[in-house]
């Protein structure tokens, strides 16, 4: 399922609301959690998981192509763990369902 | 806006009513109705593709033999069904150039 099929399934479902009104709402709620985490804050949703950030220490790294080594810097990387109820949903489907790509 | 902290849904529901207007039930039901439909989608074996946000990923797990950190005792680890979540490119450069001006 892509970004633009969850705007129309939303909207199918919850048929008070405009398209667009969903389009708007689902770019706000995303940016909004782009916008926390890159303030280094973390998002956390009740039966669905939450978002912290990751810290990855300097290392050397290669240039794939000529070999050379290549210094890369610290960063930040934003993880999910999946909350229980998600977990057991989806570890649940495992017996009836192939992943759908 | 929220302040600094962890992002709820709560939240969520908040800057959605500040910034298009919809009343308080509006925004909640937007804000679970998201998140539900992302958790439904998983809980079907599809996987959930966001541009720009991310990817989330299904993995099927094989069992293997595992141990209990405190004990050392050896516990079999089921197969099992995870969700893995990977960032999208926007997502991933705004939290990388966090603290850098």
């Amino acid at each position: 399922m892509t970004k633009s099929e969850l705007i129309e399934s939303l909207s199918y479902k919850l048929d008070r609301f405009s398209q667009k009104d969903i389009e708007q709402a689902v770019n706000t709620m995303l940016d909004t959690m782009i916008h926390t985490l890159a303030q280094g804050n973390r998002i956390e949703i009740r039966g669905f998981g939450s978002f912290t950030l990751h810290e990855r220490k300097a290392r050397m790294g290669r240039n794939p192509k000529t070999g050379e080594q290549v210094p890369l810097p610290a960063k930040r990387v934003p993880h999910f763990k999946p909350g229980k109820a998600l977990r057991e949903k989806v570890n649940a489907s495992r017996e009836h369902t192939d992943i759908i790509r | 806006m929220h302040n600094s902290g962890t992002l709820t849904k709560a939240e969520l529901a908040e800057t959605l009513s500040e910034t298009f207007g919809f009343n308080k039930r509006e925004a909640k039901l937007l804000v679970d109705a998201f998140f539900e439909e992302i958790r439904a989608t998983l809980s079907s074996g599809e996987q959930v593709k966001l541009s720009g946000f991310g990817n989330f990923e299904l993995r099927d797990k094989n069992p293997r033999p595992g141990r209990n950190p405190r004990t050392g005792e050896p516990v079999p680890i089921e197969a099992r069904r995870v969700v893995t979540f990977k960032p999208g490119q926007k997502l991933r450069t705004h939290v990388e150039n966090y603290g850098k001006d």
